[in-house]
């Protein structure tokens, strides 16, 4: 179920663009922010906020990469397989994730804590390879570095 | 790189190393928002956009197309819609781009500037920053820099006395390669689908909600103060080449200063390599060069006096793109790299055209195989085949043809490098 | 028109079109998939490559996608250009990397149109190695099965079924090569258009869910022109039989009225023609006692023959039947005399039905076909609930509503045909449209402001305010208020300013008061716009023909009763009718226990099971004949398939039998025959003589018939050695120019042409699916070639209006919750697609979607509800007319306040009286506290 400040704040975005899809993104993010994924009864109640039928909200929602119509675990790991970080052995960051956390990718860890996706370039080519982790970035990554912003989460 | 002539660097003139954006104070003791208020206080919106014209400004966003005349398609005038829209796009999700980040975390009023003066001479009183998902910082620098234009009156109702009303509007993205992609892009703003729109009509005619937009990189847009505070003639004197203006270069690979930089445009590629980006690291050799993001065409070694500019990097058989290198070392495998570049664009196709959502996955299967050793002669053939078949107009976008540049190239120049792949049944890199 | 140059030679082709468009019309065969003669270019498949150069010397050229190119004079293009060739191979090959390569087994195969193009594109030979990407399939619910493996990505469902049809719950998911398109769960798909998908999926994605139940190969289909009985409307239709059961119905293309569609209703309610309930024997009814069982044809006959001795002259009274052809009510007609001829309708019918024909006739605005709906740019909805009284109009006047704003795109200079352009260009502006009803209609949301609910005195009023703000000299409604005034007034001035305004109405409301409401204010908007135009929605397939045999005379079924109760018949026959939904349970008790009662109907009804001898009649399948939709057009309709057994006959021959009997006529008339004197006898019927529309069983082509089979029809050896090896001759047709075989005349190139009227499939070279059509048109989307398939029977006169005067009066409202004895409504007439037509009621996918699972119920707003002190779920009796009736109760937000919808269903398990309640509506209902309701 929304909480009334998440219903707010989408009726303020639907105030802002108008009813219909226009908001769609902006309220289907506002879901996530909190869940950090859309389930099936949150996207209906948008859908309801925002006047459309959910298979037209669900449309856009299952376009768009980081929108996540599936849970996500708390902490979203998210490995640059860009070309230029996988120049510098981008893609062997995934080893040092399993071998840490036993999980690869698209997969999240039993207890819920960490989902591990790939993101492609994220425009720190100058700091390959690199990563995100929710917000924060990291480049420049080793298997230590790695091991190091993995204990931050945890 | 401090104390930088903001005549000869006027786009990164403030900004420093340590990573803060310039200041709503800084900015303007480097004479920000003087363009918008000269635009809007002693030009009209017709001499905005001829200086921008004569300035000889092209796009940014990859294609080089000449923003002033872009502008120009805007129905003006009486009998014309009065919505109008500008919207930037800010999506910048070309693998191996990063110049956009580095203006609009290290200088987000400039581009708010950009905005004010380009929304005045369109005529258009809302606009869009449509700004890629996973630039969290860049987003927060953003609203703070709206949120200080608005309580200076740069943004709002009356701005300068001037009469004109402007507000700029930030949406974050949700990922999707395609949104970049101009018209995707304002699908996409109306919160739909992110899939292309045919061209004829074009977003000057009818673009965002069936207005009349523009749609303009973040780079073209930084350099809109600059034009209208320094004049056209100035913005010429500073390149190199018959394009006015810098550009933000920069390099990622193995080089020993990756990065980017301002330079006038058409600094040639060796330049860039050996200058600024401190040459190839110990050990490794230059193999080729993707100039402008993973839709471009490798240059090679006897490429690296070619000027960076728009039309001369065709000649070279490639593009500039986003002008911001990707350095391959001859210790890569070069079958692998397109390998990664093709995984994307067949992940990133929007899914509306057949040799797109169809071929691109196909090649991507190929490509593998022959990446792991289980390929053919005839998997070459197909591979070939495809150039042509992918091409512009035979797509319903851009994003199939650009996908296919590096393939076409690598094709051409590592021939060799496929061709062992087949034989030795594995990669020779390895 | 534009000279084109193709593959060097000049063509003419039609300015402003697309370059698919002109080279389909040509004749050409470029393979397309996401393009569609009624959804148009969006540019997504690539499959329509050609090259285009810029001049004569240009020999290098372009590729471009045809259908996203206009038309422009001098342009030269080539279809054979090797590189536009390998192009379109390519296309193919890139589809077929994940499609299944299981044809054989595919319910698609024979009339796939990825099959055809696959062909014609030249691609044969699988390179990938790769694996296929599957997907899972949803259920969708009774008449769409889904297949999603089999998807090419073309998008045409969804531009069908979003775009088009407006429906909201079928969508595309996903991305890149992950595209799936579906609902955003299993469910059953909403709009009662979506058995289109069926043909316009280019593949086996979305199949027909009724058919695939007793599937046969396409090409084993016997096949003839029909016309839907579902409706007033009129649709055209291809039915297909194998081994004597119809196996489903497919779009019959005809640009005045369906054009490319079919509403769910028409495809699916066919099966009534294979179910239970079909009457096969004839029987006679002993002393009263039950029927006694195969009664041969000949008992029967010698029954009537008993029965009516001596009585023959004008003792036998005839009741027609708004659902049988015109035929078939002229046969019984002419049996009994036309002063014993009674039109088996309710009074309220048969008045509103004289109505109308005066209204088109006299009046000077011409009936609206299905396709001036869908031309029209400004719509005025008078309480007809259009979406479930005649579906198709709906999705006509859904066209309609985007026609204003298309006038803009000439500004951006988008061509009408760039459809994605043309949406993003209109965004959300829609023509004029106004809905004013009694409670919320699937149309609202086309509305250019709040639908106007009212009861349907109150919404003839709004009518005639329309009216005079339109011509002042129409009259005036004296006790309007303000808003009421102002809302017509901008009603009025929309539709003024429009060029094709459309007034529509109908007989659903059963007032009287709506449709001379709705003619005034198409009359007086006639005078500011010369292309103003009326529609009606009607209760039955052949109401209109029903209504003009008598006009302007005629009686209903009231007057049967009378003379009945006053001894004035000792015999009745009926055709084709449940009288007790005209005249009541007692009505047609009474009229059925006459000494000689006879009922000649297809199915089984209360009216049967009354009857002394009921006949088996043919139904429309097994028969030929003429009906006349709600515009007066006639249409044909042919046999598609030999009756089952041989006792079963079309109604005009059981009539034609019994008269012999009777021994007035000794030779029995073919059917074509029986037309032509009908054509002759009844001048309002002259034009259905015209051989053109009407080819008699006498004409051929090169010296053959018209083969109902394609020629692919396979088994004919086989198909009968259940029952002795000797393959049987195929029955001989002697009352059309179709043949019940697959030999004859049959051409695809448009030089010889088949007359459109008696086209029993599309076929062409290279075109085995239903897209063949463009073989058989004069332009994509234009008339089919070989002459109309109807005619229209009446014009109007072009005289001065004689405006209608009587304005009803304001409604009263309820009498309020004072006192049990005094709570009541205003009881009005509720319908919908799948529940209010009895013969689709048959089909069990029409059925089980029947809403509240096919209870009667009465809805109400919540408001009304708790003024009466019942919540939403409560049952409740009912009175209306002096009986009482059980009804659940259903809130309904929209409904207008005060007033009560009532629904009865029309299946066969619907009692008696509650059958001819709305023969009494809309009428004051009185609500009973019900003694054992829990509280
Ligand atoms: C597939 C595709 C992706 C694109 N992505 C971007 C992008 O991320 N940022 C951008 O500025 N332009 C991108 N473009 C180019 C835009 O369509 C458009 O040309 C550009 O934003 C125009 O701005 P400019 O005139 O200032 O260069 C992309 C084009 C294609 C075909
Ligand atoms: S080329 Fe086609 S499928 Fe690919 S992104 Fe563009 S429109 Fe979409
Ligand atoms: S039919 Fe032309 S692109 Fe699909």
């Amino acid at each position: 179920m929304l909480t009334p400040s998440e219903i707010e704040e989408i009726k303020h975005e639907v105030e802002r663009a108008g009813r219909g899809l226009n908001a769609s993104v902006e309220a289907l993010k506002i879901v996530q922010r909190q869940r950090r994924w859309v389930p099936d009864e949150e996207l209906e109640e948008v859908s309801k906020l925002l006047g459309v039928t959910t298979h037209e909200l669900d449309a856009v929602a299952t376009f768009y990469s980081f929108i996540f119509r599936r849970p996500v675990g708390k902490n979203l790991i998210l490995v640059c397989d860009g070309p230029a970080c996988w120049m510098l052995n981008g893609h062997m960051l995934a080893e040092t994730i399993k071998a840490e956390l036993g999980i690869g990718l698209g997969e999240t860890t039993k207890d819920g804590e960490f989902t591990f996706l790939p993101i492609s370039c994220i425009g720190l080519c100058d700091k390959a390879p690199a990563m995100m982790i929710n917000d924060d970035v990291y480049g420049g990554l080793t298997p230590e570095k790695v091991r190091e912003a993995l204990k931050k989460y945890r | 790189m401090s104390a930088k002539d903001p005549q000869a660097y006027p786009l990164t003139a403030g900004m420093e190393m340590n990573g803060k954006a310039v200041g709503l104070q800084k900015y303007e003791a480097l004479g920000g928002y003087e363009g918008a208020k000269k635009a809007l206080l002693q030009m009209g919106p017709a001499q905005v956009m001829q200086e921008v014209k004569d300035s000889n400004l092209r796009g940014r966003g990859g294609a080089g197309f000449p923003t002033g005349q872009k502008w120009s398609f805007v129905p003006m005038g009486e009998n014309a819609p009065n919505t109008r829209y500008l919207v930037v796009n800010a999506d910048e999700m070309e693998p191996g781009a990063f110049k956009d980040k580095f203006l609009l975390e290290g200088n987000p009023h400039q581009l708010i500037e950009g905005m004010v003066i380009s929304s005045y001479a369109i005529g258009a009183s809302v606009s869009y920053v449509f700004l890629r998902w996973a630039y969290k910082e860049a987003a927060k620098r953003i609203e703070q820099a709206i949120s200080e234009a608005h309580s200076k009156g740069y943004l709002g109702k009356n701005i300068f006395g001037s009469g004109f009303d402007h507000e700029v509007r930030l949406h974050t993205s949700a990922g999707r390669y395609i949104c970049g992609e101009e018209t995707a892009l304002l699908t996409a703003l109306e919160g739909k689908r992110g899939i292309p729109r045919a061209k004829p009509p074009f977003p000057q005619i009818c673009g965002l909600w069936g207005k009349p937009t523009v749609v303009n990189n973040v780079e073209t847009m930084a350099n809109v103060p600059h034009i209208i505070r320094n004049g056209a003639k100035w913005f010429k004197e500073i390149s190199r080449s018959s394009d006015g203006g810098t550009k933000i270069y920069g390099a990622s690979g193995r080089v020993n200063r990756p990065g980017a930089w301002e330079l006038p445009m058409g600094t040639p590629l060796r330049e860039l390599l050996e200058i600024h980006a401190g040459g190839m690291k110990d050990g490794y050799k230059l193999k080729g060069i993707m100039p402008g993001g993973a839709s471009t065409e490798f240059m090679l070694e006897e490429h690296l006096d070619t000027p960076m500019d728009f039309d001369s990097v065709p000649k070279a058989g490639s593009r500039l793109g986003t002008g911001t290198l990707m350095v391959m070392d001859h210790k890569t495998c070069p079958v692998g790299l397109v390998l990664n570049i093709m995984e994307f664009f067949a992940r990133e196709s929007c899914g509306w055209c057949t040799p797109c959502r169809e071929g691109l996955p196909w090649l991507t299967g190929i490509l593998r195989k022959v990446e792991h050793g289980d390929g053919n002669p005839e998997d070459l053939e197909i591979l070939n085949e495809h150039i042509p078949l992918l091409g512009m107009g035979r797509t319903f976008c851009a994003l199939a043809p650009g996908a296919i540049e590096p393939l076409q190239s690598a094709l051409k120049y590592y021939k060799q490098d496929f061709e062992a792949h087949i034989e030795k049944k594995t990669c020779p890199y390895k | 028109m534009a000279i084109i140059f193709i593959d060097g030679k000049p063509y003419q082709a039609k300015d402003g079109v697309s370059l698919l468009d002109a080279c389909l019309s040509l004749g050409f065969d470029v393979p397309y998939f996401c393009w569609h003669p009624a959804l148009h270019s969006v540019g997504a498949c690539r499959q329509c490559a050609v090259k285009v150069f810029k001049d004569e010397k240009d020999a290098k050229g372009k590729i471009v996608m045809s259908c996203m190119t206009p038309v422009a004079d001098g342009m030269r293009l080539s279809i054979d250009d090797p590189e536009a060739i390998k192009f379109r191979a390519s296309v193919i090959e890139w589809l077929m990397l994940n499609h299944p390569h299981d044809c054989p087994v595919c319910d698609e195969g024979g009339e796939c149109h990825l099959q055809d193009m696959t062909l014609l594109a030249g691609h044969v030979y699988r390179r990938t190695t790769l694996k296929k990407r599957t997907h899972t399939n949803q259920d969708l619910g009774p008449f769409v099965n889904h297949e999603m493996n089999r998807c090419i990505q073309c998008y045409r469902c969804v531009r069908f079924y979003k775009d088009y049809a407006g429906g909201k719950d079928l969508d595309v998911f996903g991305c890149h090569d992950h595209v799936y398109f579906g609902r955003s769960r299993d469910g059953a798909l909403e709009s009662e258009f979506s058995g289109n998908l069926v043909e316009v999926c280019p593949t086996g994605v979305f199949t027909d869910k009724t058919f695939k139940k007793h599937y046969t190969r396409k090409w084993d289909l016997q096949a003839a022109p029909s016309v839907c009985v579902h409706c007033s409307l009129g649709c055209n239709t291809l039915p297909g039989e194998r081994y004597g059961t119809l196996r489903r119905i497919r779009n019959r293309y005809n640009q005045s009225v369906n054009g490319y569609f079919l509403c769910d209703r028409g495809r699916y309610g066919y099966e009534f023609v294979n179910s239970k309930i079909r009457i096969r024997t004839a029987s006679v009814k002993t002393n009263g006692a039950a029927p006694a069982d195969e009664a041969a044809p000949e008992l029967a006959i010698s029954e009537i023959r008993k029965k009516l001795n001596g009585t023959h002259e004008g003792g036998i009274i005839g009741i027609g039947s708004p659902r049988a052809s015109l035929e078939s009510n002229y046969a019984l007609r002419e049996l009994v005399g036309a002063e014993n001829f009674y039109h088996g309708v309710s009074d309220t019918v048969f008045n509103m039905m004289g109505e109308i024909v005066r209204i088109i006739k006299d009046g000077p605005v011409a009936a609206a076909s299905l396709e001036d709906a869908r031309e029209a740019d400004a719509v005025l909805v008078l309480g007809e609930d259009v979406s479930n009284t005649a579906p198709m109009l709906a999705l006509a006047l859904r066209q309609a509503s985007r026609n204003a704003p298309m006038v803009n795109l000439a500004k951006f200079k988008i061509p009408h045909w760039d459809d994605a352009a043309a949406r993003n260009a209109i965004q959300n502006e829609k023509s004029p449209f106004f809905v004013a009803s009694f409670t919320g209609t699937r149309l609202d949301g086309l509305s250019s402001e709040k639908p106007y609910r009212a009861a349907p005195d109150d919404v003839a009023r709004l009518g005639f305010l329309i009216a005079h703000e339109l011509a002042p000299e129409s009259p005036g409604v004296p006790d309007a208020s303000a808003e009421e005034k102002s809302l017509a007034r901008r009603i009025a001035v929309a539709l003024r300013n429009s060029k094709k305004p459309l007034i529509v109405c109908g007989t659903g409301p059963q007032s009287i008061h709506i449709l001379r409401a709705a003619a005034n204010a198409a009359w007086a908007l006639k005078r500011a716009v010369p292309d103003a135009r009326i529609a009606f929605s009607l209760p039955g397939c052949n109401s209109m023909g029903l209504a003009l045999m008598d006009f302007p005379s005629g009686r209903p079924v009231s007057e049967a009763l009378k003379r009945v109760q006053a001894g004035g018949a000792k015999a009745v026959i009926v055709i084709e009718n449940e009288l007790d939904e005209s005249i009541g349970k007692e009505g047609a008790e009474e009229i059925m226990s006459l000494p000689c009662s006879v009922a000649i109907d297809f199915i089984a009804t209360r009216t049967s099971q009354l009857a002394g001898v009921a006949l088996p009649a043919a139904s429309f399948a097994e028969s030929q004949g003429t009906f006349v939709n709600n515009e007066a057009r006639a249409q044909r309709f042919y046999m598609v398939m030999q009756p089952q057994n041989k006792n079963i006959h079309g109604v005009w021959r059981w009539i034609m039998e019994i008269k012999a009997a009777l021994g007035t006529e000794k030779q029995c008339p073919e059917i074509d025959a029986l037309t032509a004197e009908l054509a002759k006898r009844m001048p309002q019927f002259a034009p259905i003589a015209d051989r053109a529309y009407f080819p008699p069983p006498g004409f051929r082509i090169a010296g053959m018939k018209i083969p109902r089979q394609p020629h692919r029809y396979s088994g004919r050896t086989a198909m009968h050695t259940n029952i002795g090896m000797v393959e049987p001759k195929p029955p001989a047709d002697t009352g059309s120019a179709l043949s019940f075989s697959m030999e004859g005349f049959y051409d695809a190139s448009k030089k010889q042409k088949i007359p459109s009227a008696l086209l029993t499939h599309y076929w062409a070279p290279f075109w085995n699916s239903v897209q063949a059509l463009n073989k058989f048109q004069s332009g994509t989307g234009g008339p089919l070639l070989g002459g109309e398939s109807g005619k229209r029977l009446m014009e109007p006169s072009g005289s001065a209006p004689a405006y209608f005067t009587d304005i009803p009066e304001k409604q009263k409202k309820a009498p309020g919750p004072s006192g049990a004895n005094n709570k009541g409504f205003f009881a009005v007439p509720l319908y919908h697609v799948f529940g209010s037509e009895r013969l689709s009621m048959e089909s069990q996918a029409v059925a089980g979607l029947c809403p509240e699972e096919g209870q009667p119920f009465i809805a109400a707003s919540p408001r009304t509800l708790s003024a009466l002190g019942l919540n939403k779920s409560d049952t409740m009796e009912l009175e209306i007319g002096g009986a009482v009736f059980d009804f659940k109760t259903v809130a309904d937000e929209e409904m207008a306040e005060g007033l009560a919808g009532v629904f009865v269903p029309k299946n066969a398990n619907i009692a008696a009286d509650l059958a001819g309640l709305y023969s009494k509506l809309p009428a004051w209902a009185r609500f009973l506290v019900k003694t054992e309701r829990k509280q």
